[in-house]
């Protein structure tokens, strides 16, 4: 058996053509949004069972972040949408 | 006030007149906030017609608008101009929405206020737009920020903090009866 290499030189393309990370809904703490809305907000938006919001909240609210939500870059982007259209302070990144 | 309970359509609180008028006014300031900025947005006049994204756009310059149209992307302005660019028009106008569902929801004289659940979301949303607006003017950097002890009572923005704190439990009181 082998492994595969860890990092191979990107084409030069100017795309972004690493599929192979994906990119990420995240939720930033924030003073003011209540918890019992953030956990909610989470269940409402995921459709997550309300102990996996209240998880995620608790993440947030602990360690300043959480990854909310992963997968291709625009489903992503529609997830920070509609978190902002919640006042949730979201962001989207490629998974490092 | 009792805040929110449930009930077999929706929710339901009774608001005294004063309280009403409280928060029709601060409804009414997000509205004026988060309004669509036209002329920015619309600088290209084909664009305008088609219903085109308009050029796009830096954060708000002023905090309260920032934190209620933040970024999306952390690292990469640009990345975060062009997600601006496409969703900061639709945003404002959903906060606007659900502003005035807020409004046409709560008379001005006060009341028993009853809601359905798709009115109750609204609610939920425009509050939160009010209270992330306050906490940008009050300075809240910190869940642990003791307001009333920051805050000294013959401060103006005294008044601002009961107005917030009410405001918390009122959206909480909201949420529960909603979950």
């Amino acid at each position: 058996m082998s492994v595969a290499p860890v990092e191979l030189d990107q084409p030069e393309t100017g795309e972004r053509t690493d599929i192979d990370r994906p990119w990420l809904t995240i939720v930033w703490n924030d003073p003011v949004n209540l918890m019992t809305y953030v956990t909610y907000v989470f269940q409402r938006v995921f459709g997550y069972p309300r102990a996996k919001a209240e998880k995620l909240m608790l993440d947030v609210h602990h360690k300043g972040k959480a990854v909310v939500a992963a997968g291709a870059r625009e489903a992503m982007e529609r997830n920070a949408e509609t978190l902002h259209g919640y006042g949730l302070w979201a962001t989207v990144s490629q998974d490092a | 006030m009792a805040g929110f309970r449930a009930t077999s359509g929706g929710v339901s609180a009774r608001f005294a007149k004063p309280e009403a008028a409280v928060i029709r006014d601060l409804v009414q300031q997000v509205i004026e906030l988060v309004g669509p900025a036209v002329p920015a947005f619309a600088a290209d006049e084909l664009d305008a017609i088609v219903g085109m994204p308009g050029p796009e756009q830096d954060a708000p310059g002023d905090p309260a608008l920032a934190r209620l149209l933040p970024d999306a992307y952390r690292d990469d302005p640009e990345a975060a101009r062009e997600f601006r660019r496409f969703t900061e028009p639709g945003l404002r106008s959903a906060k606007v929405a659900a502003a005035r569902t807020l409004l046409a929801t709560l008379p001005p004289e006060g009341g028993r206020v009853r809601l359905t659940r798709d009115e109750a979301e609204a609610w939920l949303r425009s509050l939160n737009d009010v209270r992330l607006a306050l906490g940008v003017r009050l300075g809240i950097t910190s869940e642990d920020d003791d307001l009333y002890g920051r805050v000294p009572r013959d401060d103006p923005r005294r008044i601002h903090v009961d107005v917030y704190h009410w405001l918390s439990y009122l959206q909480d009181s909201l949420v529960t009866a909603l979950s």
